[in-house]
């Protein structure tokens, strides 16, 4: 498939906005989605919608098995040993909240400690605090350096005995890195402490399998991945899912319910209470079979393309200066221009059509370390060309003309 | 002619590049911070106030050519008035960044910010040193345009 005639899977990106044909470049904040998907969710609500497990009738059958059909898909698109280790959540804040509060949690001591890194977005931030200040437990935190990589020998330096748990992202958000999860995980268990992935920026763009990369849990949101909003993934390992106890009570999540006793379910559906965004599950599934007709590894060139491609064009400016210059990147650039305020950027850019984000972008600390309020941000997904990239680099050189 | 020309206007750029009455009051009676969390933008306003009248005026802060300029104009314009008049202008400024409707008063250089109102991720950007200016003059110390 040509990358060129990918737009028009995405019937959202045939408009015009402000009088010009949308550029779409705000995908590490959400991408868009394609036909298949769509119609998927048009599918299930007008044939067959009905709630899953337990139902006798052939609609809920039907909805079950799509369901579960989809959670096949997503294993096998990231390597999972087994189906009951994906468990379906709201996005990879949710994965993130419930492996704090139903894994790290019950484990956490008085001055013990979890590490994380100065690039997370607040989402794999806040969740552990929270249970740090119940705990009184401590938040240790990798530093990076001027480049926006982590300070990996820091990080040998920081993990200890007090060590319960370690959670970093795999792509940041706001400046593209992609860490050497690798090497991380490897260490985490030379240490025999667990670590969760936030792949929440990584699964769209990167080839990635769990056996490979032996993570203990590994998160993603859907609607970062072409499928819709609320539904994400946790993926977690079968036998330490199988030791934990339940995140919510409700329906779905037991296997019998008296006044005296409950019997919580297996895995995953011990993780899945109450009636889940069904349609989104599917969807997500019809999101995966897109990326596998196009093939990630595809994907991944063509975004390395791109992403070199606005680089070089950027660092021509002048006045442009970009936050985060890893060696190893995915397809988001973050930068500043010299006297504009990135809000502005952002609505020039906006009213010659382009879509950029601009702000914190859940990652103050970040911001913090840079001396910076603020990025301009550019993210690109499968549907974007060189084109696109052009535009945005004349709306660039129009607003510093305007503010010169 | 560009789309943006409605916003980015000669003056509220001028303001931008060199905003009036930038610099710290030491002998202010009132003084509040306005932050706006969605951009990070921070901006302070410094009151010196004599027999209910605004006798002087300054700010201090980062922020974007919107929030810059309107802080900027915004201190050109209070002096010499006081808190009702204040008000009432506050008002009518909100309603001409917003929907354009009710104003009541004479604006003068303020109407210079009606093309806000065409882009309602901006109206905090014009509005956050007027929401300081206000805490400022009520006691308050800290203000948030969320």
């Amino acid at each position: 498939m040509l990358f060129e005639d990918i737009k028009d899977n995405f019937p959202i990106l045939d408009q015009q906005i402000n009088g010009e044909k949308i550029v779409y470049l705000d995908n590490a904040a959400t991408t868009q989605k394609p036909k298949n998907v769509i119609n998927s969710l048009i599918n299930y609500y007008s044939k067959n919608n009905s709630n899953i497990h337990r139902g006798v009738h052939t609609l809920s059958q039907k909805a079950t098995e799509d369901y579960e059909e989809s959670r096949k898909t997503i294993a096998n698109f990231i390597g999972a040993s087994s189906s009951k280790e994906i468990i379906f959540v709201r996005g990879a804040t949710e994965a993130i909240n419930l492996i704090a509060n139903s894994y790290v949690k019950p484990l956490l001591k008085k001055d013990d400690e979890i590490i994380i890194s100065q690039m997370e977005h607040h989402a794999n931030i806040v969740p552990w605090q929270m249970i740090c200040e119940e705990k009184k437990a401590k938040l240790k935190i990798i530093p990076i350096n001027k480049n926006g990589e982590l300070n990996l020998k820091k990080f040998n330096e920081i993990i200890n005995k007090k060590t319960k748990f370690i959670s970093i992202n795999h792509v940041s958000n706001s400046l593209g890195t992609i860490n050497p999860i690798k090497e991380i995980i490897k260490t985490a268990h030379q240490n025999k402490i667990k670590i969760m992935i936030d792949g929440a920026q990584a699964i769209q763009h990167l080839e990635i399998n769990m056996n490979e990369i032996d993570a203990d849990f590994y998160c993603f949101s859907g609607h970062k991945m072409y499928a819709p909003t609320g539904i994400g993934i946790l993926y977690g390992k079968k036998e330490i899912l199988e030791q934990m106890g339940p995140y919510q009570g409700g329906g779905d999540m037991i296997k019998s319910v008296t006044f005296e006793k409950t019997i919580y379910n297996d895995i995953p559906n011990r993780f899945e209470a109450g009636t889940p965004n069904i349609a989104g599950a599917i969807a997500l599934g019809k999101a995966i079979e897109y990326l596998n007709e196009i093939g990630i590894s595809n994907i991944a060139k063509h975004e390395s393309h791109l992403l070199n491609y606005a680089t070089s064009k950027l660092n021509k400016i002048n006045k442009i200066k970009i936050i985060g210059k890893a060696k190893e990147k995915a397809a988001v650039i973050s930068f500043v221009i010299d006297g504009i305020h990135p809000h502005d950027i952002g609505t020039i850019m906006d009213s010659h059509g382009i879509a950029i984000r601009t702000g914190h972008h859940c990652t103050q600390p970040i911001m913090d370390f840079y001396n910076i309020p603020a990025t301009a941000r550019a993210s690109f997904a499968i549907y974007n060309t060189t084109k696109d990239i052009d535009k945005l680099i004349e709306a660039i050189k129009k607003c510093i003309e305007v503010f010169k | 002619m560009n789309n943006w020309d409605d916003l980015y206007l000669e003056v509220i750029l001028d303001h931008n590049k060199n905003p009036r009455n930038n610099h710290e009051l030491e002998n202010h009676t009132h003084h509040a911070e306005g932050h706006n969390p969605l951009c990070g933008d921070r901006i302070s306003m410094n009151i010196l106030m004599d027999e209910g009248v605004v006798k002087d005026i300054s700010f201090k802060g980062s922020g974007c050519a919107i929030s810059t300029a309107s802080a900027s104009i915004l201190t050109e314009t209070i002096k010499n008035k006081n808190q009702d008049e204040i008000r009432n202008l506050f008002k009518d400024f909100h309603n001409l960044v917003t929907n354009g409707k009710e104003i009541e008063h004479d604006l003068g250089k303020l109407k210079i910010f009606e093309g806000v109102k065409k882009y309602p991720a901006r109206v905090k950007c014009a509005t956050l040193s007027w929401h300081a200016l206000m805490a400022a003059l009520e006691g308050e110390k800290e203000t948030t345009t969320e």
